[in-house]
């Protein structure tokens, strides 16, 4: 009977409960000091009415003892607010390691994904229940903001740069995917679904769509396609820096300073190179602003991604481990 | 009736036995700052606060009528899940002509241009304000930022929000960005001269015995308001300049395809928005505390607490503005701090409302219209304060953000709070400022239907947020109906409870009782002069030989 009039919105996230808890805890706190407040004035305004015109209250003058009380306490009960909610934030930006990962570009008005193992999709996303997915946002144009209402998760999703959330479905089923940040006429219609289903059915879609593509070797094709590779080789005539065991190794840049290798990072080398040159190079490679969309440039992120650094003699770091690919998995 | 502890207070104490000083009535034939001058030019010529402040108080209320009729479109649109009663385009014109009207040309200059002018100079037995033509130039400044705006508005309207974020206000929106900037950016120098106008005023110009612990709360509640528009306006200015700058000028400041970062623009943006909450509601507390005192006819409990809760509250408040980007990709532990700095700034709003509770007990409390807008202000405010806390808690906000539960919680805070402390102050010293009664019943009546239709109209949207309604939807799901109907619904009775106050006011101005100077025998150099005062306020420069609020008790109780 309530189903068409909802009060509480569906758990179907581990993440879910979480915010919830520290929700009911703040809806208590509410109602008991909305309540306190509330029954204090209305309590006194009734038992201290004005009954004859000349009435003559004391005066009273404050306490100290009074004044520290109502500042110590609520204090605490917002100090234990404050680890409790950084804690269950915390959790939402600690991207389990076993995660599948999804990337998502966002686009007035449409949410585009594509799957590492190269399946497309357009406001809609198939996630299996019970296993980490990573998302990777970005937005082609203006700042759009990716919501699932039931898994309690959103995170913007910006031009040029990359911001990431993760969930684990815990319930099949279908569940409302929305833009929560203004994007502009059709903004509400920025809308879809999230499509949980049983590690089973998840494989037979994924094989359904096709033997895909995965991202990463689209983006081998682009660069070849894009002649990256002309400048990239792993020799040592080469114009360009090797971008083999590239990510997550600290950068050193002409300008002295340094940055660490991450999605950001290779996105900007390749359509803005010019704003961060590597140290001992040329300032030579062509930007590629416009020639790539986003979507390409999240097969090419992939790609260098997936290089793994050749001989760690050469006393660079090793490269941290790449999450695997779903399509992996029996 | 002898004091029941002897203490070092024993003068104050005998002084707080005795009776306030109450002025008889007025002389009908006596010249006041209303009937001094008929002529247009007295008015818009005048250098006089209290005329002023009736400029600001005509120019706001047609402010509100404005932003008002916005709303009653976006209720009507929102009954119905599909966006089907204006076209998207004409919607979201609607949601940020509402944002940008209410915000920057009602509820900041609401109550310090309205009641502060009006009141400081006289609070603090001063003739005027330290720079009356620079009040008069900050009123034209007012004006001409709202014509421009308007302009904007009727010349296709802006798309953006009030918020304007980029990249879409800068390379996106094709609508009139720039010409609404322009309006806010020249209004700002109007918020930013009334506080610096305010700041010199309580410094220079108080009355021979008025030392700053014997201010009324309502002027030291000013005064932290007008620290704020000083500081705070031009960081909005400014970013406004940079917005308009890129605009025509296609810089890369905010553009990230010309190495621009969008998100500054948020930094910037929330870095004087946050504040300006404090802008809107600190005005209201200080209101809040003059009337709590006046009609429970008890001396304020916690005074210093709470004037120094107020500049807390404006200092701390510069502080927080990372809340509003816990989802925006924002360092985690930036976004802690803030975090932590928000749940901070909530402790001197928490200390003002016990210490209000507290004035409460053992008063004499009569319930005039005033003191029920008060107490619904305590009310809405309580809520709105507590569920700020649920938006300052990162893990939850992540859920909330941007949903209509903050959209909830912002008006429980800047219409249940600010806008209930005005019309309260504005009923209180509606006898003072025009010299008539109004009608005790309709007001005691519209007070209570504001605050029910409040209710009405906003909690449903607390339940809608959480379930997950984005905020600036045109259309929604089907199962969020329900909730969007009585939120309609309630927005009906709240506009009713609106529009009541103005017909019986307007009514009261020609039709009303006479008003003695002093209505509520309440304390207040405000209530020793006449109503309405003359124009110099004062016959004789008073002498201010008490602390604020200084009622006459029957015993002196030292807790
Ligand atoms: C004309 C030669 C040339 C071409 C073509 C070229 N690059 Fe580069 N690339 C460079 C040079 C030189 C640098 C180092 C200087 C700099 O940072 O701009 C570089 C830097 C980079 C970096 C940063 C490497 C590091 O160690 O931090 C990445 C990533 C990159 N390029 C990717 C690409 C991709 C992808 C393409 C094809 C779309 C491409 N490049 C095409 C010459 C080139
Ligand atoms: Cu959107
Ligand atoms: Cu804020």
């Amino acid at each position: 009977m309530w189903s068409g009039f909802p009060l509480f919105p569906e758990q179907a996230s581990t993440h879910a409960g979480r915010v919830d808890a520290l929700y009911f805890f703040l809806i208590a706190l509410t109602a008991f000091f909305s309540l306190l407040i509330g029954f204090m004035v209305i309590g006194f305004a009734i038992r201290y009415r004005r009954r004859s015109p000349d009435d003559r209250p004391p005066a009273i003058y404050g306490s100290l003892a009074l004044e520290l009380t109502w500042t110590i306490i609520p204090l605490g009960i917002v100090a234990v607010i404050f680890f409790w909610s950084a804690d269950v934030y915390l959790s939402l930006n600690r991207v389990p390691k076993d995660a599948i990962e999804v990337h998502v570009v966002g686009k007035r008005w449409m949410w585009k994904v594509q799957h590492i193992t190269g399946q497309r999709e357009i406001n809609e996303l198939h996630v299996p229940v019970g296993v980490p997915v990573k998302l990777t946002l970005t937005s082609e144009d203006v700042i759009h903001s990716f919501f699932i209402p039931a898994f309690r998760v959103k995170k913007d999703a910006l031009p040029a740069r990359y911001t990431t959330a993760w969930f684990q479905a815990t319930k099949p089923g279908r569940y409302h995917l929305f833009c929560a940040e203004y994007c502009g006429t059709r903004h509400s219609n920025m809308i879809g679904s999230i499509v949980v289903m049983e590690p089973a059915a998840f494989q037979a879609w994924l094989a359904g769509g096709g033997p895909g593509v995965s991202l990463a070797s689209a983006g081998e094709k682009l660069f070849q396609d894009l002649a990256c590779v002309t400048c990239h080789k792993a020799d040592s005539g080469a114009r360009g820096p090797a971008l083999d065991g590239l990510f997550g190794r600290p950068v050193a840049l002409a300008d002295g300073g340094t940055v660490t290798a991450d999605e950001t990072y290779i996105r900007e080398s390749i359509v803005a190179p010019s704003a961060k040159v590597v140290a001992g190079y040329q300032p030579i490679m062509p930007t590629f602003q416009g020639l790539v969309s986003e979507e390409q440039l999240l097969q090419l992120v992939a790609y260098v991604r997936s290089l793994k650094a050749k001989a760690p003699a050469a006393g660079a770091p090793p490269a941290p481990p790449v999450a695997a690919a779903p399509g992996a998995r029996p | 009736m002898t004091p029941t502890k002897q203490t070092p207070l024993d003068t104050k104490a005998k002084r707080d036995l005795e009776a306030a000083p109450l002025v008889e009535a007025p002389d009908p034939g006596r010249l006041n700052y209303l009937n001094a001058d008929y002529g247009w030019k007295s008015w818009l010529f005048t250098t006089d606060h209290k005329r002023i402040a009736i400029l600001y108080l005509v120019s706001i209320s047609v402010m509100f009528f404005i932003g008002g009729l916005m709303a009653v479109g976006i209720r009507l649109e929102l009954i119905t899940p599909p966006g089907d009663l204006v076209q998207s385009e004409t919607y979201n014109k609607m949601f940020t002509m509402h944002g940008i009207v209410m915000v920057f040309f009602f509820l900041i200059p609401s109550i310090p241009a309205v009641l502060g002018n009006f009141l400081i100079p006289i609070m603090i037995g001063a003739k005027d304000l330290a720079f009356p033509r620079l009040n008069l130039a900050s009123w034209y400044i007012y004006m001409v930022g709202g014509a421009i705006t308007m302009g904007a508005m009727i010349h296709g309207g802006v798309d953006t929000g009030w918020t304007f974020y980029t990249p879409y206000s800068t390379a996106f929106s094709n609508s009139n960005v720039m010409l609404a900037g322009v309006g806010i950016f020249i209004a700002g120098f109007s918020s930013i001269l009334t506080g610096f106008n305010f700041i010199v005023t309580i410094h220079k110009m108080r009355a021979p015995g008025l030392t700053w612990f014997r201010m009324p709360l309502f002027v030291w509640a000013h005064y932290a308001t007008s620290i704020i528009q000083v500081l705070g306006t031009p960081v909005v200015a400014v970013t406004i300049l940079m917005v308009a700058v890129e605009r025509a000028f296609h810089l890369g400041l905010f553009d990230p395809t010309r190495g621009g970062d969008p998100v500054l623009f948020q930094h910037l943006f929330w870095f004087y928005s946050h504040p300006a909450v404090y802008i809107m509601i600190l005005p209201s507390m200080g209101v809040i505390s003059e009337l709590v005192t006046c009609f429970s006819r008890k001396r304020i409990f916690g005074y210093e607490v709470i004037a120094m809760s107020s500049m807390a509250i404006a200092v701390v408040g510069f502080l927080v503005w990372g809340h509003h980007m816990f989802v925006s990709g924002q360092s985690t532990y930036a976004g802690m701090v803030f975090s932590a700095l928000s749940f901070l700034v909530a402790i001197p709003s928490a200390i003002k409302v016990f210490n209000w509770t507290a004035t409460l007990f053992r008063g004499s409390i009569s319930y005039d219209a005033p003191m029920i807008y008060a107490g619904g202000f305590i009310g809405l405010f309580t809520i709105g304060g507590l569920t700020g806390l649920f938006l300052a808690a990162m893990g939850l906000d992540v859920h909330v953000h941007d949903t209509y539960f903050v959209v909830a919680h912002f008006h429980y805070i800047m219409v249940g709070g600010a806008i209930m402390g005005y019309l309260g102050g504005l009923h209180f010293w509606w006898p003072k400022i025009t010299g008539r009664m109004y009608n005790e019943t309709w007001a005691r009546a519209a007070a209570v239907i504001v605050f029910t239709g409040f209710h009405l109209t906003f909690f449903p949207q607390f339940i809608l947020g959480y379930l997950g309604m984005p905020r600036r939807y045109h259309g929604y799901p089907e199962e969020f109906q329900v909730l969007n109907v009585m939120s309609s619904a309630g927005a009906s009775i709240l506009g009713l409870g609106y529009l009541i106050p103005a017909v019986y006011l307007a009514w009261s101005m020609r039709y009303g009782k006479k008003a003695p100077n002093n209505p509520w025998a309440a304390q207040g150099l405000e209530w020793q002069t006449a109503s309405p005062p003359s124009t110099a306020n004062f016959d004789t420069p008073p002498v201010v030989p008490d602390e604020a609020y200084h009622y006459a008790a029957s015993e002196v109780i030292v807790v």
